[in-house]
């Protein structure tokens, strides 16, 4: 079985701050991390690799330090890793940057499962996942909470996926995508050996080139949404309070809210 | 303080710092309050094989020494010195048969604890053979292919807990420490177990129970070096354990002067935070001087004893000493600056307080290290004369 695990460098967001001016994230003197969501598909996969024996390959499309969150990755236990990184690749949005992993999936060929998280914490679109499956032709199974059962020899996946009311059970055939939530499992720390394993382990870099497909499909320029502009929303005005007896009090709200046709 | 760690060691440093802060500092209090063994944890530590930092590659270790194991139990202990010892006594267990083991038992037994798959414990005190170690009165007698021990070993870390056993028994009375030796024995030998666990004032997450013997057979293979040397073994297996005890006494101080500057910089009195007063200050620069102090006589007899010097008793003794003095202090002043807070239990200083204590008690109090420690200047000024 080979997994694939994509994953996405992000800043710390604990304790970031907005820019007043230019209203963007004041990346400086911030730590970078992996994505907090992409770990628990870190852990999924090494848990799948235990099981039933498996290859596993870490892969992100970023900037040449993302190689840093990599070998965090293989430090928890990931044998390979692959960094897309190239200035072509930059700007990219959602599509763009699924369509990017999706070339660099197709070269990795054959594969069993993909795991992602659901989600990137700073920009929370929750959309690549999904679209990377489109771009490969895969069946994906978004916020996947439990996977019951990976049948190699039927080839089929059973995972149950998160709703907001409850969970559906669904079964997929593989290769499949699977972008998972925090609920299923409990991510390892890196061990010792494996942060030394790490160090020493040879990252390959595919660029543009390697990729091998129309530059203009890649980064900005390959991007169908671009952002216009970024604010801060107004802070939200004081609250009225109002004070008196209660039986007057509950007749003003019920007047303030008829005026607004809320009730 | 930069101490020129290398990256291996920063490795070993950062990784118990995260799994202290990620998991040990939530449920400290609760461990510590319901005397609970921290097994989630020791599972955590042995995943990111802490447990081997001190060990050879050969037997599944990442190869480093003393120093390395320093490193991590500072780490461990500033955050929960009960948690650090569970993990540390397992290295005074497994010290025995890394010095004095043959190829078959350091293959046998050392793997297991450095993958932390097991823990280990070293057995010497009873309840007459405290700081005199001579007084042992734990028998095993040779039969045919066999020892059979008799007797009860008193206040044992990782008691119950542990799988792995170093225990000194005496093989030939008549010839007092000289008639000491040191078995391996294993959890659910027949024969073999534990007494009550005992309530501590601090560490209290740590098991300290009695292990009992009674007609406890062991193959002869698990006789450690050779019969008669049992209190040298123990005496140098302390002798490279001691520098731990120096680390789990500056990380609790550590942890301790952590909460003392946070509370100081935020609590107001008289309209300032009582960090800007005199008194407090000077209470803080005395406790970050003595830390350092004691973080480097303690880095430097790990280093000391990785260097394969072999006269390690005394700067060994020193750290132990002078570390634990520190600790008992500078976490008694951390009580003091956080005031009537500092005595509750709501607040974390009181349970440092209480954890220092027995750094000046265990592992050899520190009057004998004092003991140790003039014996080996006489010694070297007679050697030069």
């Amino acid at each position: 079985m080979k997994i694939i695990v994509c994953i996405k460098q992000v800043p710390e967001t604990g304790n970031v701050k907005i820019d007043p001016q230019t209203h963007t994230l004041i990346r400086s003197g911030v730590p970078s991390i992996i994505n907090p969501l992409d770990t628990y598909a870190i852990e999924e996969a090494l848990r799948w690799k235990e099981k039933l024996g498996a290859s596993t390959l870490v892969l992100s499309m970023g900037p040449p330090q993302a190689e840093e969150a990599l070998r965090e990755a293989v430090s928890m236990g990931i044998d390979q890793a692959l960094l897309l990184t190239d200035r072509r690749f930059a700007g990219a949005d959602t599509y763009a940057t699924a369509y990017t992993l999706s070339l660099a999936i197709r070269k990795l060929a054959p594969y069993d499962l993909i795991f992602c998280g659901k989600q990137a914490i700073d920009g929370d679109t929750a959309q690549v996942g999904p679209a990377l499956a489109e771009h490969l032709g895969i069946p994906h199974i978004a916020y996947v909470k439990k996977i019951e059962d990976i049948d190699l020899q039927k080839a089929t996946v059973r995972a149950h996926r998160l709703m907001e009311d409850g969970y559906e059970i669904l079964d997929s055939r593989l290769p499949a995508l699977l972008t998972v939530v925090k609920e299923i499992n409990e991510p390892r720390f890196p061990s010792l050996k494996g942060k030394m394993r790490a160090k020493k382990l040879e990252i390959p870099i595919w660029g543009a080139d390697d990729l091998g497909a129309e530059v203009a499909n890649f980064g900005l320029s390959g991007s169908p949404t671009q952002v216009k502009e970024i604010f801060a929303p107004p802070a939200r005005g004081k609250g009225e309070i109002l004070t008196g007896e209660a039986p007057l009090i509950a007749q003003t709200l019920i007047e303030r809210l008829k005026a607004q046709k809320i009730i | 303080m930069d101490y020129f760690l290398t990256e291996e060691q920063i490795m070993i440093r950062d990784l118990a710092r995260k799994i202290a802060q990620e998991k040990i500092l939530p449920v400290r209090a609760e461990l510590d309050e319901r005397e609970e063994f921290p097994w989630p944890i020791i599972q955590c530590l042995a995943e990111a094989d802490l447990f081997g930092v001190y060990l050879p590659e050969e037997y599944g270790g990442c190869g480093g020494g003393c120093f390395e194991l320093c490193l991590a139990v500072e780490e461990l202990s500033r955050v929960c010195g009960g948690v650090a010892v569970s993990y540390a006594a397992s290295a005074l267990g497994a010290f025995p048969i890394l010095l004095f083991g043959n190829e078959q038992q350091k293959e046998r037994y050392l793997p297991e604890i450095a993958q932390g798959k097991k823990l280990a414990a070293f057995a010497l005190t009873e309840a007459n053979a405290g700081s005199d170690a001579g007084g042992i009165q734990t028998t095993a007698r040779l039969e045919g292919d066999e020892y059979v021990l008799n007797g009860t070993k008193q206040w044992i870390t990782n008691g119950g807990e542990a799988h792995i056993y170093t225990v000194i028994a005496m093989t030939d009375r008549s010839k007092g420490s000289r008639g000491a030796s040191a078995f391996i024995v294993e959890k659910g030998t027949p024969g073999f177990s534990f007494g009550k666990k005992e309530k501590k004032m601090g560490i209290r997450s740590s098991a300290t129970r009695e292990l009992v013997f009674t007609d406890c057979r062991i193959p002869k293979e698990n006789l450690l070096a050779k019969e008669g040397m049992g209190f040298m073994v123990a005496m140098k297996t302390l002798d490279n354990s001691r520098p731990g005890i120096g680390a789990q006494a500056v990380g609790i101080a550590q942890g301790a002067l952590d909460e003392a500057l946070d509370y100081a910089r935020e609590r107001v009195q008289f309209g300032k935070p009582i960090s800007s007063f005199q008194a407090i200050q000077h209470m803080m620069a005395d406790m970050a001087t003595q830390i350092e102090a004691a973080r480097a006589l303690t880095y430097a007899a790990a280093r000391y004893i990785d260097s394969g010097a072999k006269d390690v008793s005394k700067v060994s003794a020193m750290a132990k000493v002078f570390a634990s003095d520190v600790a008992m202090n500078v976490t008694t002043q951390a009580v003091q600056i956080l005031g009537g807070y500092g005595y509750m239990r709501e607040y974390p200083v009181e349970k440092m307080m209480r954890d220092a204590k027995i750094t000046q008690i265990y592992e050899g109090t520190n009057q004998i290290q004092r003991n140790v420690i003039a014996l080996s200047l006489i010694k070297e000024k007679a050697q030069k004369r």
